[in-house]
């Protein structure tokens, strides 16, 4: 079944603070929005290793969602966005939070009849700082682990932490726990660095033919603490 | 005749670098095999079959895509565009194939048509250029021949003269 | 473009090819449509060792399109299977001297009562499509018994293992061994001993074209056309004459544009498509797909060597026992190409007079281990290296050092090896300076300033390195090469040889070495090869062969045809045929280029009837020579990577690559370098990206893209190419191969610069390729060996 006839569906908006992707928004139109990059540059970090540019002209956000890929950019970013699925069938509209959208090894919420009609997020507010990184085998490639961060910070505290991680899990996976100790914290490299070993304890990764579950593990924790520190330096700079 | 496998056939119509071909195309054929065995512009290679190479890279509406990976019927009243577009009907070639040549960026040739639609869409965003971006532009196009060297060679000249 | 004054060897003209190929002309197998052409598919094993209990076809033959499927028992009749390996048998004085131990190759076509490797073909689909065909595949039912798997070699030469194939006992495709000087009283007497076993992964060629044959047969006429991808025409034309039971002149191979090669055979496929063409009565074309490809076709590499190594204080070895197994899968049709090449290539640029080299060739249950570029020589580059930076770390000296105390010195040039090449010669590098080259490596890469800035770095914690690859690559191996240069009546030139091209550019080089050898314009040669109408015989494109044997060749004929020119001009012009020059395509006596006839003038006079043949002087102006070489040519290069290991997630950036080549004379430098660039990309590949993974049932584990990983452009580093030239005696025009040398170094190169920049911790990168998780798990045991007490 192909959708890509179908008019009105491949929108990128921005209602203020709010981004709304219909189900043909391609990855290279988000890429190309500087609205988005510029408030959001997790966004364009993920892009830019998202397979390359022929893919991306494709691809669209909202089937990336739908293929609930571990190993995908857009599971993740959905996490560290907090976003919103909207889901339209025979039976109605429903919307469903990212966290809940993501139900097993690539199987969503997505029920028979349905289709994904549309992701929304809130751009990180002025003064937060996001940061996507990722270890894959080649540019482009799927991440053996991947990290996706949001930071704020009020005063001199850390005030809202987002870790989603990629590659390691069957599932996206937040690493709540390292979130949840990051909170009133200063943001000094000691607590990122805590933060990041946390984060182990939520990855459950698994052997493939190009990394064992542990290395995984090893870096998976190297790119929260990197994502970390760069979602830092960027709320200090834009501050 | 058992097991026959019902199989719906579309007539497909795309402009193919600016003139307007159409064939009948079963839905399951892919764009790559439709634009070399229909309409027998076999430039276009097939590499892998799975998206990965590179080699079946056109342009459609502008876009690069992997028509390895797009059906037939999908690119129905699009504007596709193929290596054989690149040079004038009098045979003169396009500013990026002679920049190819000058810098010795081919060898066997068949990579060649993907990397030359990559290029043909990459120059077309005025790019700023530079080593690394080159190369991450080209990264998702493979050769086993040339190294890729004499390749970022050739696209790094073209930036920098603004071609085309 | 015309004619050059200084002649046309050493210019970097620009290609010929370029045209067709950068506008989309150029026709590849799979552009090869012949008017009522059908399509094959074949059916494979899905295991690796199996019985075939069961396999019923019939459910395929009914679906609308196929139009036949033919299984083992239908070939009866119209081909043989494969009986004999692809080169000559093994020269009688090596294989008396080696002590060699060689099980005779057979292989079906078609796998009839039992399968030994994964992908083992076992019918044919024949429909009017491929998409039919591959539905029908579906349809097929194949029962198959499993049995025990054999995965690896080492499991194969365990006693009690399961046998992989009848034919070959023991698991033993074959044997040898080689012994230059006292290795054992050397060993016994060095002050210093060390042992290492060191492991290089299985990889896969993997031209970006998959293979592809089509065949056309003439049923009135009895004769057969075959367009293979085939580096070797002719010799798939023997092939296909024997297996077919046709005379060789009623087939006729070509080779269309080959989309990159990097090693062959002659395949199963490529004979039954031309029988069943020929069954059939009509056109049939087999395209590959990559699965297949990467599971089916040039599958190398896949050896474990255990060393021993007798040194000094000073790093300098004394003495080198190499035993090793090399995993040859099923079949062994390459008799010992690859582990004879390592054997002879091991102690590359080194002195080392007491060498051993014992080898064993086991069956396993994979596909058969062919050459790809390099054969055998990239892992006898990594062992031989990997020595000297063993010896380096034992002995406290920098392995720069190690290297050049280790090095033959150019004064002792020519140097005897003191063991058989694989064509029966004694092993001499002829011409080159390695001192010199390597010198020259250090001075481009300015070691000294490097190691400062190294100290620097890592006292930062930024872990950069360099790491040194020397070889030799014995090129332009025989038996011979064929060309022939006419002058038709136009004054054209044309060039018929015998190889083929994927690539290397000889539609360009190989006319420029005829201009030269004829001193007519370049635009004014053709050169066309890959069909075996050309030429009665030809020899092919294959270990970096055809600019030695195709150059010289096409020299060779060049010049004669020149002296029958200038005795037909001789006549013309009532001149001395010691006095006329043919400049420019032009031909006139020294000094009086007013008088000059033409080529086209003097071609029309020398043809049948014409004023030089009514003199007694044979018609026409053609000639045709056969190159046969002496024996091999040792071109040679030093390699130097420089890398930054990232230490927390094992990544390798590749910083700097510096090659120092010499390839004796340079036809063209701008397609020598980029034959230098691309042999260290596929390098790089074998070292941090590129492994064949069969699991222990024999499954394909990297079969697409995904996960058998090719360099892309942000894998391969920028590489600064300079040059030796030492031409050598051996052949007319003074050049040698440059196809796989490069190859050869890479993989060793970048491995001895992640063990350079890991210093001092001492990392045992002995085995490749090396995946950022396996450094990692390298540099932890390097760590925990460090820590714990001694």
């Amino acid at each position: 079944m192909d959708i890509n006839r179908v008019g009105g569906l491949g929108y990128v908006l921005r209602e203020g603070d709010l981004v709304r992707l219909g189900a043909l928004a391609r990855h290279r139109d988000v890429e190309l929005d500087e609205g988005i990059g510029s408030r959001c540059p997790m966004i364009t970090d993920a892009m830019a290793v998202l397979g390359h540019v022929a893919i991306r002209n494709r691809g669209t956000v909202a089937g990336s969602l739908a293929h609930a890929d571990p190993s995908a950019e857009w599971p993740a970013l959905a996490l560290a966005l907090d976003a919103e699925c909207t889901l339209m069938g025979a039976s109605g509209v429903r919307t469903i939070p990212a966290g809940q959208f993501f139900q097993g090894f690539m199987t969503t919420a997505i029920g028979p009849g349905e289709m994904l009609t549309e992701m929304r997020f809130g751009l990180p507010p002025p003064g937060s700082g996001s940061a996507f990184v990722e270890v894959a085998r080649r540019h482009g490639d799927f991440a053996q682990a991947g990290a996706a961060v949001v930071l704020a910070v009020d005063g001199d505290e850390i005030s809202h932490a987002r870790i989603a991680l990629l590659g390691l899990g069957g599932t996206p996976l937040r690493a709540i726990g390292a979130e949840e100790g990051l909170i009133g914290e200063r943001p000094t490299e000691e607590v990122l660095r805590s933060a990041a070993g946390l984060a182990v304890e939520s990855m459950q990764p698994v052997d493939d033919v190009h990394a064992s579950a542990g290395y995984k593990r090893q870096v998976g924790m190297v790119v929260v603490r990197r994502a970390l520190a760069a979602a830092l330096g960027r709320c200090q700079a834009s501050q | 005749m058992s097991g026959v496998p019902v199989i719906d056939r579309s007539l497909v119509t795309i402009r193919a670098n600016g003139v307007t071909l159409s064939a009948e195309a079963d839905v399951r054929m892919t764009l790559a095999d439709f634009l070399r065995d229909r309409l027998g512009l076999t430039g276009t290679h097939l590499g892998c079959e799975h998206g990965v190479c590179g080699s079946c890279t056109v342009l459609l509406d502008g876009r690069s895509v992997r028509s390895c990976l797009m059906l037939a019927v999908q690119a129905d009243g699009a504007d596709i565009e193929t290596v054989e577009g690149l040079a004038t009907p009098e045979g003169g070639l396009h500013p990026i194939q002679e920049a190819f040549a000058r810098h010795h960026a081919l060898q066997c040739g068949f990579c060649t048509p993907g990397f030359l639609m990559t290029v043909k869409e990459y120059l077309a965003e005025k790019p700023a250029g530079g080593e690394a971006e080159v190369r991450e532009r080209l990264s998702g196009n493979l050769c086993r021949c040339t190294g890729y060297q004499n390749i970022v060679a050739a696209v790094s000249e073209l930036v920098e003269e603004g071609q085309p | 473009m015309t004619g050059l004054v200084d002649g046309y060897l050493g210019a970097s003209v620009p290609r010929r090819e370029d045209r067709r190929l950068l506008m989309g002309a150029g026709k590849f197998a799979a552009d090869v449509a012949l008017p009522g052409m059908v399509e094959a598919v074949f059916l494979r094993s899905p295991l690796a060792h199996a019985m075939v209990v069961g396999l019923d076809v019939s459910r395929a033959l009914d679906l609308d399109g196929v139009l036949a499927v033919y299984t083992a028992a239908d070939l009866e009749g119209k081909a043989e299977s494969f009986t004999r390996p692809f080169y000559k048998n093994v020269d009688p004085e090596v294989e008396r001297r080696s002590n060699l131990e060689i099980t005779p190759y057979r292989a079906d076509l078609l796998a009839r009562d039992r399968v030994i490797r994964l992908d083992e073909p076992l019918a044919v689909v024949v429909a009017s499509d491929r998409y039919i065909a591959e539905d029908a595949l579906e349809l097929i039912q194949l029962d198959l018994e499993p049995l025990p798997v054999v995965s690896d070699a080492e499991a194969a030469l365990a006693p009690g293992a399961p046998e992989v194939n009848p034919d070959v006992p023991g698991n033993i495709h074959a044997r040898f061994r080689i012994v230059a000087g006292r290795p054992e009283e050397a060993l016994a007497a060095s002050p210093r001993r060390l042992t290492e076993t060191i492991r290089f992964g299985r990889s896969v060629g993997s031209p970006i074209e998959t293979r592809g044959v089509v065949a056309m047969p003439d049923p009135g006429r009895g004769t057969l056309t075959v367009w293979a991808n085939n580096q070797r025409p002719h010799l798939l034309r023997t092939y296909l004459a024997e297996m077919l039971g046709m005379a060789d002149d009623h087939i006729r191979v070509i080779a269309p544009e080959i989309g990159g090669s990097f090693g062959g055979g002659i395949y199963a496929e490529e004979i039954l498509v031309a029988a069943l063409a020929r069954d059939l009565g009509r056109p049939l074309r087999w395209i590959e797909d990559r699965r297949e490809n990467l599971g089916n076709a040039r599958q190398s590499r896949d050896q474990v060597h255990h060393v021993e190594v007798g040194f000094d204080d000073d790093g300098r070895i004394l003495a080198l026992k190499d035993w090793f197994a090399l995993d040859c899968g099923a079949y062994n049709p390459f008799a010992i190409t690859i582990p004879y090449n390592t054997a002879s290539h091991m102690r590359n640029q080194f002195r080392i007079e007491h060498f051993e080299s014992e080898v064993v060739c086991a069956a396993t249950n994979k596909l058969q281990n062919t050459p790809v570029r390099g054969a055998g020589r990239p892992v006898a580059v990594f062992v031989m290296d990997r020595i000297v930076d063993l010896v380096a770390d034992e002995t406290g000296v920098d392995p720069a050092e190690v290297r050049r105390r280790n090095l033959i010195p150019g004064d002792l040039m020519p140097y005897d090896m003191g063991m058989l090449y694989r064509d029966g010669a004694p092993i001499e590098y002829d011409a080159g300076d390695f001192t010199e080259q390597f010198e020259r490596l250090l001075t481009v890469v300015d070691l000294d300033g490097f190691r400062r800035e190294q100290a620097e770095m890592k006292a930062v914690g930024r872990m950069i390195g360099i790491g040194f690859s020397s070889h030799v690559e014995g090129s332009g191996y025989g038996p011979y090469e064929g060309a022939k240069v006419r002058i038709d009546d136009s004054g054209h030139v044309t060039v018929h040889t015998g190889t083929t091209t994927h690539g290397q550019s000889h539609e360009t080089t190989l006319a420029q070495v005829c201009a030269d050898a004829l001193g007519v314009p370049m635009d004014d040669v053709t050169v066309r090869f890959g069909d075996t109408d050309l030429i009665s015989h030809g020899g092919g494109t294959f270990a970096s062969r055809v600019a030695v044997t195709g150059g010289s060749a096409v020299h060779m004929a060049a010049e004669l045809v020149k002296a029958k020119v200038v005795s037909v001009a001789a006549i013309m012009l009532e001149a001395n045929p010691g006095d006329l020059e043919v400049v420019g395509g032009r031909v006139y006596p020294r000094g009086a280029p007013d008088v000059a006839l033409s080529l086209a003038e003097i071609a029309q006079a020398a043809a049948p009837g014409g004023f030089a043949t009514s003199q007694g002087i044979e018609p026409g102006l053609e000639e045709q020579s056969f190159y046969i070489p002496p024996t091999v040519v040792f071109a040679s290069g030093s390699h130097a990577a420089i890398v930054e290991v990232d230490p927390e997630t094992g990544v390798v950036d590749l910083i700097r690559y510096v090659v120092v080549d010499e390839c004796g004379r340079a036809i063209n430098p701008m397609v020598v370098d980029g034959q230098e660039h691309g042999g260290v990309a596929h390098g790089v590949g074998n070292a941090l990206l590129e492994e064949v993974i069969y699991d222990s049932e024999g499954q394909l584990l990297t079969g697409t893209f995904m996960d058998y990983l090719l360099p892309s452009a942000t894998d391969v580093p920028r590489i600064e190419v300079h040059h030796q030239e030492f031409p050598t005696e051996r052949n007319p025009i003074g050049v040698k191969g440059v196809g796989e040398g490069a190859t050869s170094s890479a993989p060793a190169a970048v491995a001895s610069a992640i063990v350079d920049a890991l210093r001092p911790l001492r990392v045992r990168l002995n085995e490749l390729p090396v995946s950022p998780a396996r450094l990692l798990k390298l540099i932890e045991d390097a760590r925990q060996e460090a820590s714990s007490p001694t």
